[in-house]
């Protein structure tokens, strides 16, 4: 008893071309083919299918660092997976390819639907099917009323069930509908579809997402080149980019100190200083983890924390060849950190050679003969470093941009001291000596660095408002019943005979119960209030 | 009472109701034997409708013979003790969140999300019990919250810690009921799915009769059921996952959409059940395909639940459900340390 609305481009049948076809009737034809159920339905598996490589290989958009270690790890794969566009999938043209013909066939699909919903709405309830013991939901019974009486109860009873019934004077039956939200619920949440991807487009397109590390004490102005890593839209404009700028005062963390949680940071958050525009007044706030700061719709996210021990590096003669904080990257949650000092200015008697430290930072050091050095809790209880040394060339007048996370070893040699290579060992305070009238190394103090994420995101409001519309469309689309109901009311040997039939149009829908109740109440006439 | 015994009540309360579960299996199989010999009444249509008040209960078939009475019974017994198991159930998923302290909503981690996941199927099926007549679903149900359970203690067992940072915000609340939820009723979709498949295989070959399968609905009645489902859970889902989902990650990592391969893997979830919806209204897709349709979305939506942190581990920004964090930068100070002084 349960029909389905059959969409209008499937009753249209669908033959395969004859052999002669002009090009017009060639492009119909497509055209049919492309805006059919079977083909969205096609497109559909096909997105789902298309998505997966990307979460298997590491996307350039999602994890850059990941992304090339990977290219490192497989250099045979990497340039077939570069050709197919494997390490940025969402914005391959294979990807796009699918998702655009499904919004082609989305739109062919809703326009010819609209124009019959429209017309269906406007347009009275149909009139009964000549049989209506074939519908599925069916009851009958006699009574003595006149026909006319049954027909007027009727009207009534379904209008005040809110159904719309057919004008029409001298018909035998009454028609009634309801339940035309259910269409439009589906059509908005198709059209929803449509302003989703708008609004996500308008992002990727005109927005941005910029990452920089910023050490307690320092400052950050939101241009292109205090960036470490920007990634923006085709269509980003960087004049665009909003002048604010802020310091970072200071950074709080609490770690748990006792239990089983030991080690865990319980919150953390970052005190800055901002102002809107360069000569805007100074605003304090406070920023967490989900608790982000917004200046004119660009968004400043706390995204992680870590440690940036002051290392100094002296020449023989005292004088300072490099001094800071050097931000050293986490790399467990007890955090010890791994981080690289350059120093290209160190001047040796008898050449210059370059310096190049690199090795670990940790909070709480501790030492076994088993594990070696390591970072017994996440606060900064007993900071130490433990770094080897190099000197030689850095690499860093060859043009190539280098990362400040690691060092080029190809002009370094490791600074010996006894013929092992030198570990540099140093709590927080320690001057260590280097050999060879190489100078010195100390451990002066401690800042605390914050991983900081700049975004701004347009479209996002639009995009919003699409997924809310389509669930608003959605749920009428699944729970609003269409059905169509029919009372059939006339003389039979001296009585009347009232059939009442009803039909859903939504699969999945039941109407026994509806007719059986609307069959009772009509059999059993009340007095007209009236 | 303190915290560390919340723990110990909660575990115990795991145990107590995977115990009562297997209780109820046992009695519904005892059912399903009493009744393999006894005549199968075609049993009355069952109303399936949306709005719910006009339907009529569904008539139990009166047969007063005593293999079917023992059958009765033993259905009843296994319902009760459904029920039972189900109470208990609740009483470990609310202990599992006063046993951290400060408490907090118990979804921190795969163990919690999968323990209250299952418990969500269970109630599910209550619910619906009278609603679709459910008795033939009754030992699948009981079966999986048996099984996954085990699952659960045996591999996925994570001890009470705190909730990191990026999960403190109430859109992470929204976000995981909603999901658990959209899982639970697509559990029960899917079992209903597969079902439907089972019977329908069997019924071409008619002549083995007798059993399980013969106490199966019609096909169209499974159908309408499984439809009924997943067409629940599946606005729940698209709030979970395109909703609340976006909103919580942009507060906590400042985008909305990263095709991270959580993200990934909940949309490709979508597209699925959208195909399956698309499926039932499809000429050939009706039927057959479209429940296989259904069980490739179930498959998705596990492997995202579960698979996703096995497989992908530190890839993801959401590996904070995996036992063990392993990523480097993004959990920066987060997760129990190694050693405790
Ligand atoms: C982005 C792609 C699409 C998505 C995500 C999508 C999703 C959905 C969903 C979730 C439903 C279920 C609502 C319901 O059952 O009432 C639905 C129904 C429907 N869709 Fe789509 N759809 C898409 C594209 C299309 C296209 C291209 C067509 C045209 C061929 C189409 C035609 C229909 C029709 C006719 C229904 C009604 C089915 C029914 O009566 O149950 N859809 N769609």
């Amino acid at each position: 008893m349960t029909t389905t609305r059959t969409p209008p481009e499937e009753r249209t049948e669908q033959r395969r071309p004859a052999s002669a076809l002009t090009p017009v009737e060639l492009a119909r034809w497509a055209w049919r083919q492309l805006t059919s159920m079977r083909t969205a339905l096609i497109l559909l598996f096909l997105l789902a299918l298309a998505a997966v490589p990307g979460s298997v290989v590491p996307q350039e958009d999602v994890d850059s660092l990941r992304a090339s270690q990977w290219r490192e790890q497989h250099p045979e794969l990497t340039p077939i997976y570069e050709k197919l566009g494997l390490f940025s999938v969402y914005d391959s043209v294979w990807f796009s390819a699918i998702y655009i013909l499904l919004m082609v066939s989305l739109i062919g699909c809703f326009l010819p639907r609209l124009r019959v919903y429209w017309r269906g709405v406007r347009a009275q309830p149909p009139k009964a099917p000549r049989n209506l013991s074939r519908l599925g939901a069916h009851r009958s019974f006699e009574t003595d009323l006149a026909p006319e009486q049954v027909r007027e109860q009727a009207t009534a009873l379904l209008r005040g069930a809110r159904f719309r019934v057919r004008r029409a004077e001298a018909e035998e039956d009454v028609s009634a509908e309801r339940g035309y939200l259910r269409e439009a619920g589906n059509l908005l949440f198709h059209l929803s579809v449509l302003i989703v991807l708008v609004g996500f487009a308008v992002g990727s397109l005109w927005g941005f997402r910029g990452g920089t590390i910023v050490v307690t004490g320092d400052g950050f102005a939101n241009t292109l080149s205090q960036y470490d890593d920007f990634r923006a839209g085709a269509f980003f404009d960087p004049e665009s980019l909003e002048p604010f700028d802020f310091t970072v005062d200071g950074f709080d963390v609490t770690f748990i100190r006792e239990g089983r949680e030991a080690g865990m940071a319980h919150e953390f958050s970052a005190d800055l200083t901002y102002r809107s525009e360069p000569g805007a007044e100074d605003r304090k706030r406070e920023i967490s983890v989900n608790h982000p700061l917004n200046v004119r719709g660009t968004d400043v996210f706390l995204i992680s924390h870590g440690y940036a021990p002051h290392i100094t590096v002296r020449n023989a003669d005292r004088s300072i060849a490099f001094s800071g904080p050097v931000v050293f990257l986490p790399q467990d949650s007890s955090f010890r950190s791994f981080g690289v000092v350059k120093v290209p200015d160190a001047e040796q008697e008898g050449g210059n050679r370059q310096i190049g430290l690199e090795g670990e930072f940790y909070p709480t050091y501790a030492f076994t003969k088993e594990s070696g050095p390591f970072s017994a809790f996440p606060e900064d209880r007993n900071p130490a470093i433990s770094m080897l040394a190099y000197a030689g060339d850095l690499g860093l007048d060859d043009g190539e941009p280098q990362s400040v996370y690691s060092l080029d070893k190809d002009g370094l040699e490791p600074i010996r001291s006894l013929g092992k290579p030198l570990r540099i060992d140093l709590p927080m305070g320690g001057t260590e000596q280097l050999p060879d009238g190489l100078g010195t190394v100390s451990f002066d103090g401690m800042s605390r660095f914050v991983k900081l994420q700049v975004s701004h995101t347009p479209g996002q409001k639009i995009a919003l408002a699409g997924v809310v519309l389509a669930l608003a469309g959605l749920l009428a689309s699944l729970f609003v019943r269409p059905r169509r109901v029919w009372v059939r009311a006339r003389r039979e040997d001296g009585r009347t005979l009232v059939e009442v039939a009803g039909l859903h149009r939504s699969s999945g829908g039941d109407l026994a119960g509806e007719i059986d109740q609307l069959a009772d109440r009509l059999a059993t006439p009340v007095k007209e209030t009236q | 009472m303190t915290h560390e015994q919340f723990e110990v009540l909660s575990n115990q309360a795991v145990a107590a109701c995977a115990v009562v579960y297997f209780l109820a299996l046992l009695a519904h199989l005892a059912e399903w034997a009493a009744g393999r010999n006894a005549p199968v009444e075609q049993a009355a249509p069952v109303a399936v409708g949306g709005g719910g008040a006009e339907e009529p209960a569904a008539t139990e078939p009166v047969d007063e013979s005593a293999p079917e009475l023992r059958r009765q019974m033993f259905g009843r017994v296994g319902l009760g003790l459904t029920m039972l198991a189900a109470a208990v159930h609740f009483v470990a998923v609310v202990a599992r969140g006063l046993a951290p302290d400060p408490i907090r909503v118990p979804w921190g981690n795969m163990y919690e999300f999968t323990l209250t996941g299952t418990w969500v199927v269970v109630i599910g099926y209550l619910l619906l019990y009278r609603r679709y007549s459910l008795s033939w679903l009754s030992p699948v149900v009981t079966g999986f919250a048996l099984v996954t359970l085990m699952i659960d203690v045996l591999v996925l067992y994570t001890p009470v810690v705190p909730l990191r940072d990026a999960l403190q915000s109430p859109w992470l609340v929204i976000h995981v009921v909603a999901a658990i939820i959209a899982t639970g009723a697509f559990t029960l979709g899917g079992m209903c799915s597969a079902l439907y498949l089972v019977k329908e295989r069997r019924a071409s070959r008619p002549e083995r009769r007798g059993g399980y399968l013969d106490r199966l609905p019609d096909l169209a009645v499974l159908d309408r059921v499984a439809y009924r489902t997943h067409a629940f859970a599946f606005p729940i889902w698209t709030f979970a996952a395109l909703i609340a989902g976006p909103i919580w990650a942009h507060y906590a990592w400042g985008r909305y959409w990263g095709w991270d391969p959580k993200e990934v893997w909940a949309f490709i979830t979508w597209v699925v059940y959208a195909a399956y919806l698309h499926a039932r209204a499809t000429q050939g897709w009706k039927g057959r395909s479209a429940a296989v349709v259904a069980l490739v979305g179930l498959a998705t939506l596990w492997f995202n639940f579960v698979g996703i942190n096995f497989f992908f581990g530190s890839g993801s920004q959401h590996s904070y459900a995996a036992p063990q964090p392993t990523s480097v930068v993004q959990v920066v100070g987060e997760g129990p340390s190694p050693l405790r002084r």
